[in-house]
């Protein structure tokens, strides 16, 4: 389960990443050719300050339509552009190496000639304006834990190495604190039950 | 025992959900990934300036890039969409690469240095017509000249700076075809020529400042025209006429058209047809005639005279201007093993500027482009470059008589993959050196613990990260105790077979399909035709390559038997007749080669190996072979079985006839096939039964002979966002292929395509577009047998009174239940697979690769129809997940870490010796290997294991009772003196 609650703690710093732009859509229709194709002109932003040193090229960035009917890319701005889209419900997904980007839904209307409503399909938000922003970055890699004294003690062989410790150094120790005499009469006492007693095991006792 | 297995298996998988994950230092280690660009179509080089030389490339793959031209790697590519070919490169400004696509409605500027798009274009096309790009070539950056761009029916004048379109002009009147956009140098003029209904020539003059037509001329030529042209200067183009056999040289120097016939004939002697081929010289062209290459210089006058000819086997590249207004062009032809480059001028065929021979390798097949390129030399001659695409898709540069660099590019259109064993290595031949000291391999793994405990230095990740490449020996070319090294068999479409290497990638062998009947067949698909394990030891093993001439389905095929330790060719032939589905038969001849049985377009099946022992071992089976096949189209799916030899109309006994047995008719109106699927053949289960958490027993349904079926409502065939929820909806269905009986049908409203699924086990799980939700969603079913779910009593298991070895029979009606679930996915899907371990023990994973062209592990507990959401603690225990609306995508289980398999088609899988793992090969323009372990290395230690660590720990606590022991000896005798 750790995995999805790191995601999900990821998500949520994320979510305050996102700077919010409130201004009114890009609703861009094609002015001529035929009636029933329109524009669809978006933005991806990606936050300058990631967590991981990912450099955000918008190179290797594309932006796809309806899962591969229409691929692409981003201008150094960050603009993109569909052209020709029929108004209907069409899906827009971005790929960026390091980032995941939730699907967008986007509904041309014809009646509105060629309006553009976005709503992110993961989280249900809609957005006033296309500007597509990452949900969270992606981590592909395990982090190697840095080296930790705690952490090689609390693993099997450092418990097993710490028992023996105690075992080899404070056990004597212990045996030494006690009056002999009062030892000697103690493994009388056990002798007369006819019990063996760890002590008498030890070395140090006799 | 399957049982007992199956109890102990939760032990070992069910602690935590394990997702792929690995370190970052662990790249790299079991994988590797290589970049391809696919064929070349056009190449435009960039060496003006001082700096890297850059050659910039456009591919059928729909890629373009932009290589080094020192070495061939790739600097920056692009993969444009699979409906977005390129049909012209340039570059403007001596900044931008231009590219045009899409029929000519797409034009982009992508940055040279690092591939940045500058700006995109849409343009106006109104039909289907052909698409002309032309930058002009200026040498003042500063001087913006419009790009000229003919596409869709209208001619565009786009400034190469913003992509803002200057002007257009509507060409789109009926019949008329534009051939040629021509703009003298320096002129403001722009030609563009056309044909009315090929029978009639118009020229239009345009201003390029403003696109207003400044003259119209059109003149009627009685004979037609067949539509191949070639423009030899900037004032005329030669046509051939409808008949083939007359070049029309017309010209239209200042508006003026004029015709001027020279029939063939009157060039060559008893000549056939002729072809016009595509390269540009300059006052000259290159016509095929009689299988020969002949070079027709055009006069002043339109006068044409032969100059010279040549063999048939020559390509030729566009001339090119060296210096002091001549052209010269390059040439290369065959001989033997060596291939031969010319560089003439075009003026002066008989001066030779550079001659060189090269031996090429023979499974390269013929040069098919030539693209060449002149520098200056120090002593200020010219030198000749040439960038040449080969049969085999290869690309080379050619310089100073000698290949510079090459690039596999066969492997970016692989049709099927297999793979194969390498050969067991014999005793006393060590591949490589493995012995060292144990001080190095104590300092080596010293390195290791090191690096474990982030203590190294990036100078120590280096030497660790070699260390572990040459200690495991990845790359010897025998068989390992793991399974680990293996071959990756990869047919590409221009009929080239490759052998990859497991550990690192590179070719062991390749080789090129051949055939007598046609000049180059394609590749299809790849079977595995001969694996001795038991009888026949002595043989290699060997692989079946059926290939076909021709694109059309109807098309001869030729088949190839191809030794896999050394790559040759056993043998090959022409079988004569059409290849529309190959069947592996379960059963092999006593030299373990496999039957085989080819349907042919006639509904004829043809028996491979044409022996009489195959035939007699098919005779036996004679009765139990069917097979199905799919007419999508149609929407109908009919299933087949052998009737009697074919002997009545051919003489060939192993041919058979074949009859229908059963057909399923979908309504056509309502339903349409977008995708079929079944089991693969070689998958291994394990266990028959799953036990549910009440101890129940489920027995899985585990059949070979199902179909996976699944049909959209005609109007939900296209693209998302045609259709409306109501409009459309998506059955599947579960087929029998010996009965044709629907054992399920399931129903989606709502939903439409295109549905990627994987069959596995008895379980199916698809991929699909929810219109409602608006969401991809997967579903899966699972599908299992209520006829043996009465041997849940263990006496009656012990007393054999139980069905389980009962023959099952697939003409009785099947007692099926199937459970399924669905969940939402937050990505579109290009392919699914599954992993696939040799016993089958081992808990699956889907490799799922996505739009984003990553690989995506997610484990089969996620996808269970038993999740529910809440659990109860005996589920819990047993590994069940909280059931939750969508899957995860958890960053770390992309299997393809930070690399993307750009255009990736397919994901195949093989199993490894070793039970825990698995071969994971994604090929599309690039390709990507790697192992995996779905349920961790539990049967192996991991590479990352730390043997100092151990020894260290034994050596210390070997000391420590030492000292302690000497120390209470110590002890003891000081008490003794006491």
């Amino acid at each position: 389960m750790a995995p999805i609650l790191r995601s999900t703690s990821l998500l949520a710093l994320f979510v305050c990443h996102i700077s919010l732009f409130f201004f009114f859509a890009s609703n861009l229709p094609i002015s001529s050719g035929s009636e029933d194709s329109y524009t669809i002109t978006g933005r991806v932003r990606i936050p300058a300050s990631t967590v991981i040193g990912h450099a955000a090229k918008f190179s290797n960035i594309k932006v796809i339509l309806n899962g591969g009917q229409n691929v692409t890319f981003l201008r150094p701005d960050g603009y993109f552009t569909f052209h020709k889209v029929p108004a209907g419900t069409h899906l827009i997904e971005v790929y960026a190496m390091g980032y995941f980007f939730s699907p967008v839904r986007v509904d041309v209307s014809a009646r509105h000639n060629g309006k553009v409503q976005a709503t992110l399909t993961e989280t249900r938000r809609s957005l006033t304006e296309l500007v597509l922003e990452p949900l969270r970055a992606e981590q592909y890699y395990e982090m190697r834990e840095p080296f930790n004294v705690m952490a090689i003690a609390k693993s099997p062989m450092g418990l097993m190495v710490g028992f023996m410790v105690v075992v080899v150094f404070l056990m004597p120790k212990l045996m030494e604190n006690i009056d002999p005499e009062e030892m000697k009469s103690a493994q009388e006492q056990m002798r007369s039950q006819g019990v063996p007693s760890l002590s008498s095991l030890l070395p140090a006792s006799r | 025992m399957a049982i007992r297995v199956f109890l102990l298996l939760p032990v070992f998988l069910s602690s935590a959900i394990v997702s792929f994950s690995l370190y970052e230092d662990q790249a790299g280690l079991a994988d590797w990934h290589q970049r391809y660009i696919g064929k070349v179509k056009h190449a435009v080089f960039h060496t003006q300036k001082t700096g890297r030389k850059r050659v910039i490339v456009s591919t059928e793959e729909n890629v373009v890039a932009s290589l080094d031209l020192r070495h061939g790697e790739i600097f920056w590519r692009h993969v444009l969409g699979t409906k977005d070919a390129i049909d012209g490169v340039g570059i403007a400004l001596g900044k931008y690469v231009i590219t045009l696509s899409s029929e000519g409605s797409t034009l982009r500027a992508w940055n040279l240095p690092d591939g940045q798009m500058v700006w995109e274009t849409a343009l106006h096309s109104a039909h289907h017509s052909k698409s002309l790009l032309s930058v002009p070539i200026n040498l003042k950056v500063d001087k913006d000249y419009p790009i000229t761009v003919f596409g869709g029916g209208y001619l565009h004048a786009v400034s190469a700076l913003d992509g803002e379109v200057l002007w257009e002009k509507d060409f789109t009147a009926e019949g008329f075809e534009v051939q040629r956009v021509l703009q003298p140098l320096g002129s403001t003029v722009i030609y563009v020529l056309g044909f009315v209904n090929l029978s009639e020539a118009v020229v239009y003059q345009i201003d390029s400042k403003s696109g207003e037509v400044l003259a119209q001329k059109s003149m009627a030529f009685p004979g037609g025209f067949s539509g191949e042209i070639s423009s030899v200067s900037s004032d005329k183009v030669v046509v051939l006429d409808s008949t083939k056999s007359i070049l029309v040289t017309i010209g239209f120097l200042d508006g003026d058209i004029s015709f001027q016939k020279t029939p063939i004939s009157d060039l060559v002697e008893d000549s056939g047809n002729a072809e016009i081929l595509s390269p540009l010289l300059s006052n000259m062209l290159a016509v095929k005639v009689n299988k020969r290459t002949v070079f027709v210089k055009v006069g002043g006058e339109g006068k044409l005279e032969v100059v010279d000819s040549l063999s048939d086997e020559t390509a030729m590249s566009d001339s090119l201007a060296v210096a002091d207004d001549q052209e010269a062009f390059a040439s290369v032809h065959h001989e033997g093993s060596k291939i031969h480059l010319m560089v003439k001028l075009v003026n002066e065929l008989d001066n030779v500027l550079l001659r060189e021979t090269i031996e090429m390798d023979q499974h390269r097949g013929r040069v098919h482009k030539v693209f060449m390129n002149n520098y200056i030399r120090t002593d200020r001659s010219n030198g000749f470059r040439a960038l040449i695409v080969m049969e085999d898709h290869s690309l080379l540069l050619l310089q100073q008589g000698a290949i510079v660099w090459s690039r596999e590019e066969g492997l970016a259109s692989v049709t099927d993959v297999t793979t194969a064993e390498l050969p067991v290595e014999k005793d006393g031949v060590s591949v490589a050196k493995v012995e060292h000291t144990l001080f190095e391999w104590l300092k080596g793994h010293v390195l290791k613990l090191k690096g474990s405990l982030l203590l190294a230095s990036p100078e120590d990740v280096v030497a660790i990260q070699e260390l572990r490449v040459k200690s495991s020996g990845k790359n010897k070319l025998t068989r390992d105790h793991n399974g680990f090294r293996k071959l990756i068999l990869a047919l590409t479409r221009g009929g080239k077979l490759f052998a990859l290497h497991t550990g690192d990638g590179r070719i062991v062998w390749s080789m090129l399909l051949k055939s007598q009947a046609c000049e180059r067949p394609n590749g299809i698909s790849l079977y595995q035709w001969q694996v001795p394990h038991h009888h026949a030891m002595d043989k290699n093993p060997s692989v079946l390559v059926v290939g076909r001439c021709g694109s059309d389905s109807s098309a001869p095929g030729v088949l190839s038997f191809v030794d896999v330790y050394t790559g040759k060719e056993i043998t090959s032939s022409d079988i004569g007749h059409s290849v529309v589905q190959v069947l592996p038969l379960p059963f092999t001849d006593s030299t373990e080669q496999r039957l085989h049985l080819i349907a042919d377009t006639v509904g004829h099946v043809h028996l491979y190996p044409k022996t009489s022992e195959a035939l007699s071992i098919f005779q036996r089976e004679f009765q139990n072979i069917y097979w199905y096949t799919v007419e999508a189209d149609d929407g109908i799916i009919r299933g087949h079985v052998m009737k009697s030899s074919c002997s009545g109309e051919t003489a060939d006994e192993y041919c058979f006839t074949t009859r229908e047995l059963w057909t399923v008719v979908f309504p056509s109106e309502s339903e349409k096939i977008i995708s079929t699927l079944t089991r693969k053949s070689n998958e291994v289960v394990h266990t028959q039964a799953k036990v549910n958490t009440d101890q129940d027993l489920l027995y899985k349904y585990v059949s070979k002979n199902l179909l996976f079926v699944a049909t959209v409502s005609p109007k939900g065939a296209g693209e998302i966002g045609s259709v409306t929820p109501e409009e459309s909806s998506l059955v599947v269905y579960l087929i029998d292929t010996i009965t044709g009986r629907i054992l399920h049908r399931l129903s989606h409203q709502g939903c439409q395509g295109p549905v990627h699924a994987v069959f596995s086990e008895n379980w199916v799980v698809y991929h699909y577009f929810n219109l409602r939700a608006h969401k991809y969603e997967v579903t899966v079913v699972e599908i299992y047998d209520q006829s043996r779910a009465e041997n849940k009593n263990v006496w009656k298991l012990i007393l054999g009174k139980h069905n389980l070895t009962a023959p099952i029979t697939s003409y009785s009606r099947p007692e099926v239940f199937t459970k399924s679930q669905s969940y939402f996915f937050a990505q579109s899907v290009k392919t699914i697979a599954v992993t696939s371990t040799a016993k089958g023990i081992t808990s699956k994973q889907l490799l799922i690769g996505t739009i984003g062209d990553q690989i995506l592990a997610l484990d089969k507990r996620f996808v269970d129809p038993r999740r529910t959401l809440n659990p109860s603690q005996a589920e819990k225990e047993e590994g069940i997940i909280p059931l939750t609306d969508s899957l995860p995508i958890i960053p770390q289980s992309y299997v393809t870490h930070s690399h993307r398999v750009e255009g990736l088609r397919g994901i195949v899988t093989a199993p490894s010796k070793l039970e825990s793992t698995t071969h994971v090969f994604a090929y599309g323009v690039d390709l990507f290997y790697t192992r995996l372990a779905p349920s961790k290395t539990y049967d192996s230690l991991t590479d990352d294991f730390s043997y100092a660590l151990l020894l260290i720990t034994i050596v210390v606590l070997v000391a420590a009772i030492y000292i302690t022991w000497a120390l209470s000896e110590k002890k003891e005798l000081s008490e003794k003196w006491r």
